[in-house]
């Protein structure tokens, strides 16, 4: 499903941030010489087709106190995938929950979980849940902390905003 | 990302957050609309989502895009980088403006980046360079399946 050109700058427009004003979209369609209606439309249909698949905010996980959070990794029977993944998923402290392939023999591991917690101790107890969660199903498992963030941009369309 | 301590975030910015991870409405005067539900004037609202902003509590505010429908891809890529060649390694990754994010981690596979690209050609493309530019292996782990997104910020 391609963009066209109007719809590629809407995004290009917006992918960092609404502005904090009271009419958002008008600035939008100022900064692109549209109208304020067709941004509107336009960002309706890109949201009904899942281009754009949420309009909220951010939260920053550290400044609201869950300070830590640990990629947890299970190697569960490829049959129980679908059921044991929705289950992990639907949990609230979990932010990211992937099926993914193995890549063997350096990596058994095909469902991923990205779980939170205020400190390492509550992530580790909420890790044990999973596990008991997911009892003889899951084979191993592991977690992976992240030790420094290298970089964070976000996606972005090539092009940018102006 | 930034650790700074929690600048004073009362109970309702916590609302206000949790509120508005996603709905934001798409029409005129969204801010007003979505004020109410909190308790607040418009002013208000946009007051605090700026300072929350400011402080970083959240990172971004509109709209979050999925590459795939949109033509590209995403795909979770990982590789074992030796400790005393980190830094020029993270660098030669992160040169990539293909690469959206990029966790240093506790693991052998030590370096994990989120590839995004604009078509699905594009992430072999990309993670075929890192490689010929670093001589170490990519390893690639696109999403096969997603499971619902349970994770809400708590009011």
């Amino acid at each position: 499903m391609r963009l066209d050109p109007t719809e590629r700058r809407i995004v290009a427009a917006t992918q960092a941030g609404l502005d904090f004003t009271p009419r958002p979209y008008l600035a939008v369609a100022e900064r692109l010489g549209l109208d304020e209606a067709e941004v509107i439309a336009r960002m309706s249909g890109l949201l009904a087709r899942g281009v754009i698949r949420r309009i909220g905010a951010a939260p920053n996980h550290y400044a609201l106190g869950l300070s830590a959070n640990g990629m947890t990794v299970w190697d569960v029977e490829d049959g129980e995938a679908g059921r044991l993944g929705a289950m992990v998923g639907a949990r609230e402290d979990v932010s990211h929950c992937y099926l993914r392939p193995r890549a063997l023999p350096d990596w058994p591991y095909n469902l991923f979980a990205m779980l939170h917690g205020a400190d390492r101790a509550e992530v580790e107890t909420r890790r044990a849940e999973i596990a008991a969660l997911l009892g003889a199903s899951c084979r191993g498992s592991d977690v992976l902390y992240s030790t420094r963030i290298l970089k964070k941009s976000g996606l972005r369309l090539a092009g940018g905003a102006s | 990302m930034t650790r700074k301590a929690p600048p004073e975030i009362d109970a309702l910015d916590r609302r206000i957050i949790a509120g508005l991870q996603e709905g934001f409405p798409l029409v005129p005067e969204p801010y007003a609309e979505v004020a109410a539900g909190f308790g607040v004037t418009e002013a208000e609202l946009i007051a605090r989502l700026k300072r929350l902003r400011e402080h970083g509590a959240i990172t971004r505010f509109g709209p979050f895009l999925d590459a795939a429908a949109m033509g590209g891809a995403f795909c979770l890529c990982a590789m074992a980088v030796p400790e005393a060649d980190f830094e020029r390694i993270a660098a030669v990754v992160n040169a990539h403006p293909e690469v959206a994010h990029n966790y240093a981690r506790s693991h052998r596979l030590n370096m994990w980046f989120v590839l995004a690209t604009e078509t699905p050609a594009g992430i072999a493309e990309t993670a075929d360079a890192i490689e010929r530019e670093t001589g170490l292996g990519v390893l690639g782990f696109p999403k096969l399946l997603e499971f619902f997104i349970g994770f809400r910020v708590a009011a």
